[in-house]
């Protein structure tokens, strides 16, 4: 490709302008890290990195003494959302590969639209869902410790994940040309056959990325955990007990917590460490896309 | 063996339409609660009404309003920057290491969990801008968290048009951006609004970012200027659900507010969908 | 002549275009028929319909009979996927699967496993390992594709020039031992010399195999088929013995189509 070099001073200054535009993207992941460092920072000067990371009581309101250890936070997470991905990647590939290879034209017409929906509802109204109802139901079913627990969080968080998965999955299926269906199909494969043998493997690095970007979701999400796991601080793995999440940890001891104090700034190291993690999660996904693309 | 395959296949087909009747009915499952309990509670009264009493009588007017104002602010800071991003990074910059950056920054930037842009708002706008708890902060903080959908739906549309039009308008001697603005965004324009829509509907619906950034939990009035405090919709329903002085009794209020916040979004969802839909049959390249 | 094909008023609609207007044609076994015509005009139409690849295509509607061994195909009680087990087909454009080699073979005798005795219904079994090392390379070798790819089977299927693609293709449809093989315009992607040796090989089928091609070359058609069916808007206008049809044409249409004066 070759410049022009005569460019009007008119489109010039267009260019310069729409330059100036997307560069603030860069900008804004930068300040992203950057004000998550700096914030982080000086919590490093008062407490140990290693206890930080190896501690297993969060408990930062103590008078005396504050704990802040991430693992239970880091455990209540983890537990929320490979329980909800434990739920959503079977169902979800199970709805992708229906809509993708078995859903007429016209019920898919009103399906996607339905995925689309449950896509844009606010995860505020999930939260209050799991809050009021799905906890009761739950509380008949399983009897658990504590009304608000892990479970509430993941089944609520699953139902999230799966318009991500769907959406991302579809479409890696959909890029799998007709004729290896066709070729498949014309040696006698059954339709099952043919998505497990062809389709499946083809679209493979689509649909692992469909899953990966969807945890990473679930991961990062906040409100629904906020509101249906209880936010105990107890370092456990019983998904049947209240847990308390990185993110919610963030968005509830901010209403009390004193500007620059030690505790505010251990906030921003936890916004860190879920951030670095959410980056590496969306790295793996994009990897992953990339690095086992199929050429048909 | 034959007999056994079909069995197979029918029995894994089965199950995967088990699956997306599943989605369906988790969908409409929710959807039903929240307008059946929403109905009794919602007035005229209530959308208009100042709260009273600690929210617990009244209205949610100045959330309504509140929501309104972050919407407007979202609409006239991250659509401009991002339709400008999308054509520099589809018309300008497609192929070169540059665009490969931007990219990347549009990817990541859309993968950081909103939480982390309210730790960004808390730090950037109130403390270190000095605009202390405040519409603005929470306005220019969903601004950044939306500008990545923004982006790559604006791209999406403008990468649609056909190379075709754009070497026809050249070979005429059009400049760059005459090409641009007289050929490729009247094309693009009925995805872009989509996609404005979509941004802004998400913004009404974020509540984690504004817990930082200056939500109140109260108020007898609506904000004055961009540098008050505000009621929103979203953080209503978490406030009302969680903190309220007596949850049960408020139980309609929060059902009413979440079904308020629901029709606002999904309305406006659906309205962003069945016009990609009616733009998508009228150009078919 | 056995009849191995015999459609019986075939119609076809795509939602209200009806692509397909009553066909009714004889196909002789161990015969290469070529099926001519102007593009558009329903040869790809009609030959999916022989193993029911119309099925998949939504708004498409078959009506009539395709009777292969006397049995009609489109009958309900019929299983579409032993029909296609049967009738194997080689498309347009080559379409490996993104497997190696050998896999792209196996693919289709591992999904149907082996008859265990011969006594009529054997139940099936998985093949062993040699079996199936067997039936790729005999399958390769029948395609004349072996000696080019025996020293890279794991490569992947996708790596191979659009002529050798074609071939994997052959072989791979040989490997399920078909009784009728469908070709849709096999050639029309490839060069000369690849051509070449797909005509030759498709000769050399006819032994074993029902060959049925499409094609929009008419050279091709007069070099390697025994009879030729003309299509057109979606009518069999004329079929018959290929030297008949190329020399003494007896409709109309045929003999503007075959002497170039239409498209
Ligand atoms: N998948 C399809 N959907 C709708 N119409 C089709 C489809 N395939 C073929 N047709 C129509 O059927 C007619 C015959 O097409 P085809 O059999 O592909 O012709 P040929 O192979 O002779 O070129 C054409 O009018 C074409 O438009
Ligand atoms: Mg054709």
């Amino acid at each position: 490709m070759r410049k022009n070099r005569h460019l009007p001073p008119r489109e010039k200054a267009i260019q310069l302008a729409l330059t100036v535009a997307t560069w603030s993207s860069v900008l804004a992941l930068a300040a992203v890290f950057g004000e998550l460092l700096l914030g982080a920072l000086p919590a490093l000067s008062s407490i140990s990195i290693i206890d930080f990371f190896t501690g297993t009581v969060w408990n930062p309101s103590h008078p005396i003494y504050p704990l802040y250890g991430i693992l239970p936070l880091f455990v209540g997470t983890m537990m929320v959302s490979f329980g909800a991905a434990l739920i959503a990647i079977p169902v979800g590939l199970g709805c992708s590969i229906w809509l993708a290879e078995l859903a007429s034209p016209r019920v898919k017409a009103i399906f996607k639209p339905a995925i689309e929906i449950l896509a844009g509802i606010p995860s505020v109204i999930f939260g209050f869902f799991a809050l009021v109802i799905l906890s009761e139901w739950i509380a008949v079913v399983f009897e658990p410790v504590t009304k608000l627990n892990a479970l509430n969080g993941a089944i609520m968080l699953a139902v999230m994940m799966i318009p991500i998965m769907v959406t991302v999955a579809e479409d890696a299926m959909n890029a799998v040309p007709m004729s290896l269906r066709e070729a498949s199909l014309a040696l006698g494969a059954t339709r099952w056959e043919t998505v497990r043998h062809v389709v499946i493997p083809a679209s493979l690095s689509g649909v692992v990325a469909a899953v990966v970007l969807a945890f990473g979701r679930a991961v990062g999400e906040t409100m629904t955990v906020l509101m249906a796991t209880g936010n105990a601080t107890a370092l456990h793995f019983d998904l049947l007990r209240s847990v308390q999440t990185m993110t919610a940890a963030i968005a509830i001891d901010f209403g009390e917590v004193e500007f620059g104090s030690e505790h505010y700034h251990v906030l921003f190291l936890v916004g860190l460490v879920l951030f670095v993690m959410t980056f590496l999660i969306n790295f793996l996904a994009d990897w992953v896309t990339r690095r086992f693309k199929e050429d048909y | 063996m034959m007999l056994n395959r079909r069995a197979t296949e029918m029995a894994v087909f089965t199950l995967f339409r088990g699956c997306a009747l599943l989605v369906v009915l988790a969908l409409v499952v929710l959807l039903g609660y929240i307008v059946s309990g929403g109905l009794e509670r919602l007035s005229v009264e209530f959308l208009t009404g100042m709260p009273r009493r600690a929210n617990t009588e009244g209205g949610i007017f100045p959330a309504i309003v509140g929501t309104f104002y972050l919407m407007l602010i979202v609409l006239s800071i991250s659509v401009p920057i991002g339709v400008m991003s999308a054509i520099y990074m589809v018309e300008y910059e497609q192929n070169s290491l540059m665009g490969k950056v931007f990219k990347m920054a549009v990817y990541n930037l859309a993968g950081v969990p909103s939480i982390v842009y309210g730790l960004l708002g808390l730090g950037i706008f109130v403390a270190f801008l000095g605009f202390g708890f405040s519409l603005i902060s929470a306005g220019l903080t969903l601004s950044i968290m939306t500008l990545p959908l923004m982006i790559s739906s604006a791209r999406e549309a403008i990468a649609a048009v056909p190379s075709t039009v754009r070497e026809a308008s050249y070979a005429l001697g059009a400049t760059k951006w005459q090409t641009i603005w007289h050929h490729v965004l009247p094309y693009a324009l009925p995805g872009i609004f989509t996609g404005m829509i979509l941004s802004v509907s998400r913004a009404a619906g974020e509540t984690a970012p504004l817990m930082l950034t200056g939500v109140a939990m109260s108020l007898q009035r609506l904000p004055d200027s961009f540098f008050d405090s505000f009621m929103a919709l979203p953080y209503h329903v978490f406030y009302m659900a969680t903190q309220s002085s007596d949850l049960l009794a408020t139980r309609p209020i929060q059902y009413a507010t979440a079904l308020v916040l629901l029709l606002l979004v999904l309305g406006m969802n659906l309205f962003a969908i069945v016009l990609r839909k009616r733009y998508r049959d009228r150009y078919r390249w | 002549m056995t009849i191995a094909i015999r459609t019986d008023d075939l119609h076809v609609y795509f939602d209200k275009n009806h692509a397909l207007k009553g066909v009714s044609m004889d196909i002789e076994m161990n015969q290469v028929t070529a099926v001519i015509g102007p593009s558009g005009c329903g040869k790809s139409t009609f030959i999916r319909c022989i193993n029911r690849m119309n099925d998949l295509i939504p708004g498409c509607t078959v009506k009539g009979k395709v009777l292969v061994d006397g049995m009609d195909i489109n009958d309900d009680d019929v299983d579409v996927v032993d029909v296609r087990r049967r009738i194997g087909m080689v498309f347009q454009k080559p379409n490996p699967f993104p497997k190696s080699i050998y896999e792209n073979v196996a693919y289709g005798p591992r999904l149907h496993g082996v008859v265990e005795t011969g006594n009529g219904k054997g139940r099936r079994r998985k093949h062993t390992k040699r079996e199936l090392d067997e039936i790729v390379e005999h399958s390769l070798r029948r395609a004349a594709l072996w000696d080019e790819v025996k020293d890279r089977m794991d490569k992947s299927g996708t790596s191979l020039s659009g002529g050798q693609q074609q071939r994997l293709c052959i072989a791979r449809t040989l490997a399920v031992d078909p009784e009728i093989i469908l070709f849709d315009e096999p050639c029309s992607a490839l060069d000369p010399i690849a051509t070449a040796k797909i005509e030759d090989l498709l000769v050399d089928l006819k032994k074993d195999y029902t060959v049925v091609i499409v094609t929009h070359n008419m050279q091709q058609a007069a070099r390697i088929s025994d009879r030729t069916a003309f299509f057109y808007l979606g009518d069999l206008i004329e079929m018959g013995d290929t030297k008949q049809i190329f020399e003494r044409p007896q409709k109309e249409f045929t003999e503007q189509y075959i002497t170039g004066r239409m498209g």
